[in-house]
């Protein structure tokens, strides 16, 4: 297929329709409205469902009932707004419902900015909202892979019955570049036998998170449990860079923050510094055997994010005591440049300070 | 030989666990006759909301799902908007669609969401244990307004049909009570329009229901139906607030249709 020059955010529209999230809900926030806008204009035309709603906590819910009728259901929005849409997501994931979340997160906390940022990390993997849950997380690091990214994203929260998230920073989502829609293929879904879709010939179906029954809950908690072990053992995604040859350094980014790495990659190794890269595709699961792997082979590991050391501590938790772990990151919306990733290297490996 | 009386089809063949007295249990069954009547069990699906009704979904016999607190009317959207040929109910009380709830009832109304509503307004917080609702009358004592409702303090209890009659869009608004076995007849009657209404596919439909909480009002439930008539009805008018007319006249000027000058 033709490749075409499509912003992230409207790209990201288009790869979901084709991927069939014929029903979208959202609410405008900055840097992200321009999936909603194109979807006003798009979805009508695909004979899909399209609503502006009163908020994100009604976003989140709509999202909810629309994925308990049978639906692929999804939204966009950004770092306060996914705050808002927690609730929802506890219960989508409780109810275990299939939905599908873009966060194009700006900074924070609080009303932050609307600069790109990656400080929602713990709050997109470690659950975010409350209750033990875990969405499967996926980062991309350019518009295409956010487009080769949404069929995914709703193949496997249909094949898990489970949220997803593609967390993008705003470079992801107002950058333009060209992309090409592929149409992937993956195995058949399980009929969704569970959907209230009318208890015609059937016992009635509820779509439910309450469990009063101390037993109940936690057969329900093991059940999630087992899924998200499942996905550490069969989701786990990222790339290597500048891995086939040695290297004294390891570097651990996802997202646009990747892509400035491998820029400092190529300087550094200029300068006879060889880095390596070690790109996380999915937060959740953490590619944690992959960093302790590759970290053995380094003098340090040096977690690098548009946040003020989130990552870092999963990158930690992989690696143990074996190698030092340090962190370099700026926040606000200061997206580092490749210089001052290769200054925060070599202040490392000269026993300086970063 | 002719049944006479019979559990609904749409009720599903279990013990509620409502408190004796409740008015639940009669608002329960006028819903299931109503879908029984009109042939509807097989497509509908219910909304439960978090409440003393939080559990409606063992108590009813088709489909449902659960909500968060005050969001059931985001939920009956989304399955509105993803299955239009379904048919949608919620069934919420006070705390539920008055308080937590309101911005997501406000906006289905006004966006003219067709699914109905059931809106059981006891006058208080049931499940939690009889704590002031948004409903609750000026001067009645519950848990959190030991010494009666202030209305200096907290305001005046909120009127939702009064509400959202103001808005242009919703279609059929009404207000009924299920104190005494006349009020009863005409609440089916009102609800049975409500359903009709939406298998339709004509308007938002919104039905209030008067209910009574003997159990966190501290009365025998005797007592509340009298206290329901004494001290709610000449509060909250039981009557009809809008009637689904087809196609009302559209008289205001939009951008893209700007008014001709008179």
């Amino acid at each position: 297929m033709e490749k075409v020059l499509m912003k992230g955010n409207e790209a990201i529209a288009e790869s979901a329709i084709r991927a069939g999230g014929l029903c979208y809900f959202c609410y405008p926030l900055t840097p992200q409205s321009e999936v909603a806008e194109y979807l006003a204009r798009r979805m009508p035309e695909v004979g899909g469902a399209y609503l502006q709603a009163e908020s994100e906590v009604a976003v989140a819910n709509m999202v909810y009932g629309a994925a308990g009728a049978g639906a692929r259901a999804w939204s966009t929005s950004s770092s306060p707004g996914i705050s808002l849409m927690e609730e929802g997501i506890s219960y989508i994931a409780a109810s275990e419902l299939p939905a599908v979340f873009v966060n194009i997160v700006r900074t924070g906390p609080g009303l932050g900015g609307i600069l790109p940022s990656q400080g929602d990390y713990f709050q997109a993997v470690k659950g975010g909202g409350h209750g033990d849950y875990r969405c499967l997380v996926l980062a991309p690091s350019s518009v295409q892979e956010a487009v080769d990214m949404m069929p995914l994203a709703f193949d496997r929260a249909d094949r898990y019955r489970n949220p997803v998230m593609v967390i993008g920073d705003g470079m992801i989502g107002q950058m333009m570049e060209p992309v090409e829609f592929k149409e992937p293929k993956f195995p058949p879904l399980p009929p969704k036998d569970w959907a209230t879709t009318g208890a015609k010939g059937r016992k009635p179906n509820v779509v439910n998170s309450l469990y009063l029954d101390p037993k109940a809950e936690e057969r329900l908690n093991n059940v999630l449990a087992a899924k998200y072990e499942k996905m550490k053992r069969e989701e786990v995604r990222f790339e290597e860079y500048n891995t086939d040859k040695p290297y004294r350094v390891l570097l651990v980014a996802y997202g646009t923050t990747a892509r400035i790495c491998k820029t400092a990659i190529e300087k550094l190794d200029a300068e006879g510094i060889p880095v390596a890269l070690l790109r996380p595709i999915s937060l959740f699961p953490f590619p944690e055997a992959k960093v302790l792997e590759l970290g053995r082979k380094a003098e340090f590991l040096l977690s690098v994010e548009m946040s003020m050391g989130q990552m870092v501590e999963d990158v930690h938790c992989a690696m143990g005591h074996e190698k030092p772990v340090y962190f370099f990151g700026r926040s606000g919306g200061i997206v580092p440049s490749p210089e001052e990733v290769v200054d925060a290297v070599k202040s490392r490996l000269e026993g300086g300070k970063s | 030989m002719k049944a006479l009386f019979k559990r609904p089809e749409a009720l599903a063949d279990v013990v509620t666990h409502y408190c004796p007295g409740c008015t639940h249990g009669i608002a329960h069954r006028l819903i299931a006759e109503v879908i029984d009547e009109l042939g509807l069990r097989e497509k509908t699906v219910g909304i439960a909301p978090v409440g003393c009704s939080v559990l409606a979904f063992n108590y009813f016999n088709m489909d449902f799902q659960q909500a968060a607190h005050g969001r059931a009317p985001a939920l009956a959207t989304g399955i509105k908007r993803a299955r239009p040929d379904l048919i949608c109910f919620t069934y919420q009380g006070d705390g539920d669609l008055a308080s937590i709830g309101m911005a997501e009832i406000i906006h289905a109304a006004n966006r003219g969401e067709k699914f109905t509503v059931v809106f059981i307004n006891n006058a208080v917080y049931g499940m939690t244990g009889g704590q002031m609702a948004p409903t609750t009358m000026p001067g009645q004592v519950t848990t959190t307004s030991p010494k009666g409702r202030d209305v200096d303090d907290v305001g005046y209890p909120i009127r939702m049909c009064e509400l959202l009659t103001s808005l242009r869009t919703p279609g059929f608004i009404e207000r009924v009570a299920v104190h005494t076995p006349q009020q009863v007849v005409k609440a089916r009657r009102v609800l049975k329009t409500a359903f009709e209404l939406q298998r339709d596919n004509k308007c938002f439909t919104f039905v209030e229901v008067l209910s009574t909480c003997p159990t966190n009002w501290g009365m025998t439930p005797f007592e509340a139906t009298k206290w329901l008539q004494e001290h709610m009805v000449p509060y909250y008018p039981v009557q009809n607030f809008k009637k689904f007319e087809e196609a009302p006249e559209v008289n205001i000027q939009t951008a893209a249709e700007p008014a001709k000058e008179a």
